[in-house]
């Protein structure tokens, strides 16, 4: 008899399977019930079109605040629709998907709100760079009531529960997003570590959450900020100036967000002393390195096209080059929305150094030829 | 015997057909560089009425023992059935959204309300026909299989059911497109193996269970003791559907004008090439804006053949563009009203039934198919044709045909 149940809710949830769920993955057994009637579409495509938060086939939010911070960052408050789950870790970072003109253009950004609070709102902190298309959107252009796409939260960025007794954060610029997160959910679940936090930023006004860090330094907490103002006191030397700082760095796991070159310096200094293994380092930008492939002809099969790409370029890029319809999403190898299969050939992903091969399912966007290959589209 | 030489029979040089290729290459970039929110907001629209008209037609059928109700009800989902399969799901299957970078709305996810798998259409369609268009042996599309649709074609004995196949195949449309999937003309070319026919039929076998499931099983049960009444809505809804739809893509490439193509002709063919048998090829029909979105804008077949992949709401606008390019290299431009256009592929079909030594028209100098071999046969080559240096016009294909036809010989 239980067999005969549980193979009537498995035929049941068969055509909704795969849709995320908030809450308990039961509520599919419904949801596929209700899509015997709305095949092949599934029920939320309809509901969609009373609420457009009442769908999971895709995560959405709507955007219900938009706070500045500083002159140039902003705090988005989100509320998300149907499937998002609210059970991520402080530190994880969150994938938005923007339309402008007619295109869903996609980035991930850190939440800086905590789980399972907040009135199940989620935030995002959000500072506009010159080069940052949607960044710049999001901070000046994007109304209340707007609706985004989410991909769920990850990220190994992340506090263990519960945290160890001492440890270290270092941070610049827009870096302070994910541990924001962390030091916030520490408070709420009533964690009292010693933290060490190392946070550089250009000027005063420009510290994104200045005023709750100063309030955590100075209250009962063994919180402690070492502030870094390197309009006034230039770039800090980890080399020369870390053991003053902190003289105890090599006994504290460390977390470190921020620019690439800050976090080169950091994993060099760490290596040398014999600490990599306590470093846990987020990079939003992706930095080219020298472990691109050796280039070579790629051709789309499907598409009926090839092109000359380096060991530098994209396949994205290349494709896009060509004119083909790329599928591409956060374009720094993290939403998986590019990933195609590898028809033969070798390609090699420029952040890991891996090489794929045949039959592989690539990232599009952080793999390069290593010589010829041919994709799938 | 069709068309073998595409430059002689449009009375275009190398030049000329390259130089054309050009400008249209101009239309798709333009179009390409141009789409943006408007585009969008069309198509999430055309989404919402689609999806407002089958919730509504579905719950007025839970009323469908009421006459009026059944009506209503049955119209309401003709309707979403017929924008669900031409705007919709034909249009994003193709690619015409993918630029839009949304998920909900991309070739690679969306299935269509009908019985055959997008998996196969995206297949036999986009990519066979679309690649292959009216090359006579290359092309499942002319005649499907199991019509003979160009004199080209060798005429066997089951050929003669030709008129009954047609109407069979309207009436049964949506099941004829899903075993389209299935390829029997490779499986008896003994290309394509039994296992790979089996494992294609199981598919469609999956699909085709959720669509019979979901219209005469689910909603008729769901209406309780107006299930018969439903059932009926359903089966008339679907047979609606499946008439337009076959009258409108029996129009893109059946009627006269609309030229077939020989292997050799595709052998050597450059991407101007392409084009130019893409617009020779295909022919359009008058419509006003309702009409051209009932039939999912394959009114601009022409078009949508020579950029299958741009979006569907623009057709109108290339169209005018194109038809300016007919009109400089003196090329003909086929269209005409619906029922005309449809009838003439009605009476095609129905003449082919017999073999061709019953029919007066050659295959290089008839309705539905010609070749370069036209002009000599009938009127010795011109060498009057190319640009005038007079007046600087064109004199072409459009004007050659002209000629023919006034000089009084008809062929049938």
């Amino acid at each position: 008899m239980a067999l005969k149940l549980r193979d009537f809710t498995r035929w049941s949830e068969a055509p909704a399977k795969d849709v995320d769920t908030a809450s308990t993955p039961k509520v599919n057994v419904l949801r596929g019930l209700a899509a015997r009637a709305t095949t092949p579409l599934l029920p939320d495509d309809y509901l969609k079109l009373l609420n457009p938060l009442w769908s999971a086939r895709e995560l959405r939010g709507e955007v219900v605040d938009v706070r500045k911070e500083t002159e140039d960052s902003a705090t988005v408050t989100i509320k998300p629709g149907w499937g998002f789950s609210g059970d991520y870790q402080p530190g994880q970072y969150v994938g938005i998907g923007l339309r402008i003109d007619g295109r869903w253009h996609w980035r991930s950004y850190s939440l800086t709100s905590t789980p399972r609070r907040d009135k199940k709102l989620i935030s995002i902190t959000v500072k506009a760079t010159p080069e940052g298309f949607l960044s710049t959107h999001l901070v000046n252009g994007v109304k209340s009531g707007t609706i985004v796409r989410l991909a769920a939260p990850r990220g190994d960025f992340a506090l263990p529960d519960p945290p160890p007794t001492k440890l270290l954060l270092v941070t610049a610029g827009s870096g302070i997003t994910p541990v924001m997160a962390m030091l916030r959910s520490l408070k709420q679940r009533g964690h009292d570590p010693d933290v060490v936090h190392i946070h550089s930023a250009p000027s005063a006004d420009g510290v994104i959450f200045h005023d709750e860090l100063q309030e955590l330094d100075q209250g009962p907490s063994k919180y402690a900020l070492r502030l870094r103002l390197t309009g006034e006191m230039g770039h800090l030397d980890f080399e020369a100036e870390l053991d003053g700082l902190v003289p105890d760095w090599k006994d504290r796991p460390t977390w470190a967000c921020g620019p690439p070159a800050m976090l080169d310096a950091i994993e060099s200094v760490w290596t040398e002393a014999g600490a990599a293994g306590r470093l846990h380092m987020e990079r939003f930008v992706i930095a080219r390195t020298d472990k691109g492939g050796e280039g070579g002809t790629v051709t789309f099969a499907l598409s009926d096209k090839t092109v000359e790409a380096d060991g530098a370029t994209s396949l994205l890029e290349a494709g896009e080059k060509v004119g083909i319809q790329m599928p591409f999403g956060c374009r720094m190898g993290i939403c998986q929305t590019c990933v195609l299969p590898l028809e033969s050939g070798h390609v090699r992903d420029f952040r890991s150094g891996i090489e794929h091969g045949e039959g592989d399912r690539i990232q599009a966007c952080i793999s390069a030829a290593s010589g010829d290959c041919t994709l799938n589209i | 015997m069709a068309i073998s030489d595409i430059k002689e029979y449009t009375h275009l040089t190398a030049e000329d057909v390259e130089e054309l290729g050009r400008e249209l290459d101009a239309i798709r970039t333009d179009i390409e560089e141009s789409r943006g929110e408007r585009d969008a907001r069309y198509i999430r629209r055309a989404i919402q009425l689609q999806r407002g008209l089958a919730a509504g037609g579905r719950i007025a059928l839970f009323g469908s023992r009421n006459k009026v109700a059944w009506t209503v009800g049955t119209g309401m989902l003709a309707l979403a059935k017929i924008i669900e399969n031409m705007e919709l799901g034909h249009n994003i299957t193709h690619g015409q959204w993918d630029w839009m970078n949304d998920p909900e709305i991309h070739s690679t996810e969306w299935e269509w309300d009908t019985t055959s798998p997008s998996v196969h259409w995206k297949k036999s369609h986009n990519f066979i026909h679309h690649k292959y268009t009216n090359i006579v042996g290359l092309d499942d599309d002319i005649g499907y299989g199991i019509m003979r649709l160009t004199r080209d074609q060798r005429w066997e004995r089951w050929m003669i059911g030709n008129p009954i196949y047609n109407l069979l195949l309207g009436t049964l449309f949506e099941w004829g497109v899903a075993a389209h999937g299935l390829e029997t003309t490779k499986f008896r070319k003994g290309e394509k193996s039994k296992g790979e026919v089996l494992k294609d039929l199981k598919i469609i076998g999956k699909k085709v269970g959720k669509q019979v499931g979901k219209d005469y099983v689910v909603f008729p049960a769901l209406t309780g003791p107006a299930w018969k009444h439903t059932l009926g809505a359903n089966a008339v809804a679907n047979l609606i559907r499946n008439y337009w739809s076959y009258m409108v893509i029996f129009c893109g490439h059946f009627p006269d004008g609309a030229e077939k193509f020989t292997r050799a002709e595709y052998e050597n063919e450059t991407q101007a090439e392409w084009y130019l048998r893409q617009m020779l090829g295909s022919a359009n029909f008058h419509a006003g804006p309702l009409m051209a979105f009932m039939s999912g804008n394959l009114c601009y077949q022409i078009e949508h053949h020579l950029f299958p992949d741009l979006p569907s709401n623009r057709y109108a606008e290339i169209g005018e563009r194109v038809r300016a390019l007919c009109e400089k290299y003196d090329l003909p431009y086929t269209t005409g009203p619906f029922l005309r256009q449809y009838s003439q592929s009605f009476w095609t079909i129905a003449k082919l039934a017999l073999p061709n030594r019953f029919l007066k028209a050659t295959s290089d100098d008839a309705p539905e198919t010609n070749s370069e071999l036209k002009f000599r046969i009938r009127a010795g080559v011109r060498e009057t044709f190319g640009v005038d240096p007079k007046t600087g016009r064109r004199r072409g294909l459009r004007t050659a045909l002209r000629e023919l036809q006034t000089a009084g010989i008809a062929a049938a």
